[in-house]
């Protein structure tokens, strides 16, 4: 087929249709790779330069070294690293199973307004991370939470703002996550699965060990991770509902940043942020190839 | 044995639920047991601590049941300034994020599939790091500009960009955080019209690129750009994390300032902030389903 382009020839974007195929259109790509290398590759560079940058406290003189790094992962700031860990993963798998029964509830429920109020709720709470969300936690089941003086529940020494009070927060949008993961997977498991196994005489349990389940695997994992990256990453929430009182990574970071450290110690922010980079592309190396596994079944 | 279904719903074996057409399989009663309870339980985790957090606002000891809170916001102090420099940041950040995106993934769609993956990448890369680390490299680099920029024109854009009335720093951060959200919808939006032919026969006929830009391709996006930006405002108005550490009083900010003072006030701005993100939400996917039932 001929397909002649007066005028502009000459126009990169517009070569005959011949040369398109591979070169023509991509000047209009550059503005945006232009962007990000500026906006987040200068960002990024510095931070890892600085992580790697030591200076002599007596001298004043700096130079490479790994001493922030090695600093990083020790002591007091090993263990909110740690600790951060810790809650991500029972974030991640309480929100994962809590998920997953939510959206098979929804997904094997008749009433279509039902699925799609629970789709779209989810929708909205899996965004409702930040302030607004500590700040709703606070004042139901804080100090002077409305449940919490309803209940007297101080008289038993609850508090919300501990381990897991946190893990209850970070559930609200944890499990409608998991949910908006769930939905198209366990919508990917056919009816008929389900009647041939019963009709070979199998059991529910044996229905869901041996096809439901190895089915949903992909979707399962991905979405744990998922949450672990999005418990692990939350700062805002933690800031405004435990201050400090909870030791998170997050939280480290932005008082190493906002100059609660010592002298000569300033880029242990950098050597954190670094160790969290790490933490969270490991994660999220293992969740893509999942995602890719899982939309396979989703035909 | 119960879990078994039978093979042939005879339509007596479950009175109360008649085989629905989805499947063909009446479900046990246990099972909706099973449902109702986990359905219930989430109803409750999720609306008790909205209806708790109002009642929170609207109920003290002293005054009985008032309002008198949700008015307060309006002329608290900083509110406004707060809420119209998220709202400038906001629009900022959509028009430059569209302006960089569109273009991008019409080249990709056009003539360079080759940048796919490139684009995937670094539309992905602000999902997996977590916004403090980015805010601890901005800021890095903020700092680092007295020692290596000082006698260069570097220094004072530098400077520029962290104005205090609108700071351009943030504008940058933002758009590098909703690029993902962006990418996806426009990519959404561009896989459900045929781009390709619509641009050629446009180009064929005689129009010019701007032309081409503005008065075939985006009419055609309109739904997909409502929804990233959409998506970018709600981004922007809730972000905490890079505007807290860098020291600009935007409306998240404020919130929490004001939380230490004024408790009953924050949570009451906290629930109008979700009951808008709701709203907006509820209109993009009601401009959605619109979309699907149109075609």
């Amino acid at each position: 087929m001929m397909v002649s382009i007066t005028g502009d020839a000459g126009e990169p974007a517009a070569a005959p249709r011949g040369g398109r195929a591979r070169t023509g259109s991509w000047p209009a790509a550059v503005p945006l790779l232009a962007f990000t290398a500026l906006a987040f590759g200068i960002p990024a560079v510095a931070l890892v330069l600085g992580a790697f940058t030591v200076r002599d406290p007596q001298t004043g003189v700096s130079g490479f070294g790994t001493s922030n790094l090695v600093e990083s992962l020790r002591g007091n700031y090993l263990s909110t690293l740690v600790s951060s860990v810790q809650l991500s993963a029972v974030v991640a798998l309480l929100g994962a199973v809590l998920g997953a029964f939510l959206a098979q509830a929804v997904v094997t429920s008749r009433f279509r307004t039902l699925r799609e109020s629970v789709l779209t709720a989810s929708g909205v709470l899996a965004n409702f991370g930040g302030v607004p969300l500590a700040f709703t936690w606070v004042a139901t089941l804080g100090n002077s939470g409305v449940l919490t003086q309803a209940l007297g529940l101080g008289e038993y020494g609850w508090s919300l703002y501990t381990f897991w009070g946190l893990v209850i927060v970070y559930m609200y949008f944890s499990i409608p996550l998991m949910v908006l993961v769930m939905v198209p997977a366990m919508d990917g498991l056919r009816p008929q699965w389900r009647e041939a196994a019963g009709n070979s005489g199998a059991t529910a349990w044996q229905y869901w060990r041996h096809v439901g389940i190895p089915v949903l695997a992909p979707a399962l994992l991905g979405g744990t991770v998922l949450l672990f990256g999005s418990a692990f990453a939350a700062y805002a929430t933690a800031r405004a509902m435990v201050g400090s009182t909870v030791p998170l990574v997050t939280l480290q970071i932005a008082d190493a940043l906002t100059g609660d450290v010592l002298i000569g110690h300033e880029n242990i922010a950098l050597a954190l942020s670094l160790d969290m980079i790490v933490v969270a592309g490991l994660v999220m190396a293992v969740y893509l190839p999942l995602q890719r596994r899982s939309s396979r079944w989703l035909r | 044995m119960a879990a078994v279904t039978p093979i042939l719903p005879t339509g007596t074996a479950d009175p109360a639920a008649p085989a629905p057409a989805s499947s063909p399989v009446s479900r046990p009663r246990r099972m909706r047991l099973w449902r109702g309870v986990v359905l219930g339980a989430a109803a409750v985790y999720f609306l008790v601590p909205m209806a708790a957090s109002f009642w929170f606002t609207v109920h003290s000891e002293q005054q009985g049941f008032s309002l008198s809170t949700y008015a307060e916001i309006l002329t608290a102090e900083g509110f406004a300034a707060s809420m119209l420099l998220s709202l400038a940041l906001a629009a900022a950040t959509i028009v430059v994020v569209l302006a960089l995106t569109l273009p991008a993934l019409l080249a990709v769609r056009l003539g360079a599939p080759g940048l796919r993956p490139v684009l995937e990448v670094i539309c992905t890369i602000p999902l997996v790091v977590p916004p403090i680390t980015f805010v601890t490299g901005i800021s890095t680099v903020l700092r680092w500009g007295p020692d290596y920029l000082a006698a260069t024109p570097f220094w004072a854009t530098l400077i520029a960009i962290q104005d205090e009335t609108f700071p351009v720093v943030l504008v940058l951060a933002y758009v590098v955080l909703a690029l993902p959200f962006v990418y996806r919808s426009l990519d959404a939006g561009l896989r459900a019209i045929d781009v390709r032919t619509l641009v050629e026969a446009a180009r064929n006929l005689g129009a010019s690129w701007p032309h081409v830009m503005f008065r075939v391709v985006i009419p055609n996006l309109r739904s997909a750009i409502a929804s990233a930006s959409f998506l970018a405002l709600a981004l922007v108005l809730g972000e905490y994390t890079v505007a807290a550490l860098l020291g600009y009083q935007t409306f998240p900010v404020w919130i929490v300032t004001i939380s230490g003072a004024n408790g009953r006030l924050s949570v009451a701005v906290s629930i109008l902030s979700l009951l808008t993100t709701w709203l907006l939400l509820l209109i993009l996917s009601g401009a959605g389903a619109k979309r699907k039932d149109s075609q």
